[in-house]
């Protein structure tokens, strides 16, 4: 029984990171390879890890897999948000298809600090849109 | 043993093609940010191929090489945002 758990959820495990994989090839932008990455890549690696946990069964190696796994998933985000930062400021072009980017002329580009205050007309005008067409619904 | 022996050995394809596909990226991405990412995941990839070796010889030290492995990636990482970050900042 165990050992059919831990065959799944190997084969879980490394159809993600493959998934993660092809993701970043094939991926138009370094952001949207960025979440491809980060997501799929800790998903894949904590499955294989459940799987050494339920295939050895022993209780320094569980230990030692669940507390990998917490590592994972504790640091994955970090690095991920450090280096889509730093490629906003190096100015990794986004894709040609993105709509909205919600950081635009909030970040001092020379002190790196993020501020709330400039105006920005595109997203008022889009929220008055939306605001008219919950009213038509309502209506 | 072989029925447990072969998704071992489908398992260790897979891995292998998936740092296959990672270091295409890792060749041809446009910005060193790219590269970074694709480093990122060729390390979790062979974090994983360490674990499953761990599963295939049946010793747990393979399992603290990929410990040691995560760690490292992360700092790295890190280490290689703050440079980028600083040397944006600073030209």
């Amino acid at each position: 029984m165990n050992e059919w758990i831990a065959t799944g959820s190997m084969l879980l495990g490394a159809g993600f990171l493959l998934l993660a994989a092809i993701g970043i090839l094939r991926m138009p932008d370094l952001f949207t390879r960025m979440q491809t990455a980060s997501k799929a890549s800790t998903l894949g690696i904590s499955c294989i890890l459940i799987a050494v946990a339920f295939f050895m069964q022993d209780s320094a190696i569980t230990v030692r897999s669940v507390l990998t796994i917490l590592f994972f998933f504790l640091t994955a985000p970090v690095a991920a948000h450090m280096i889509g930062r730093a490629a906003y400021f190096v100015g990794v072009p986004l894709w040609q298809g993105t709509r909205v980017d919600e950081l635009r002329g909030h970040y001092d580009m020379r002190t790196h600090r993020l501020s709330a205050d400039p105006p920005d007309e595109q997203r008022l005008s889009s929220a008055t849109g939306a605001e008219l067409e919950m009213d038509k619904k309502q209506e | 043993m072989i029925g447990r022996l072969i998704p071992v050995d489908i398992v260790f394809a897979m891995l292998v093609l998936a740092m296959f596909i990672a270091f295409i990226r890792l060749a041809k991405g446009p910005s060193l940010p790219d590269r970074v990412v694709a480093l990122d995941v060729i390390t979790a990839i062979s974090a994983a191929i360490l674990a499953v070796a761990t599963i295939a010889m049946k010793q747990s030290v393979f399992l603290d090489a990929a410990i040691v492995l995560a760690l490292i990636s992360f700092l790295g990482t890190v280490a290689f945002a703050r440079y980028l970050e600083r040397r944006a900042r600073g030209e």
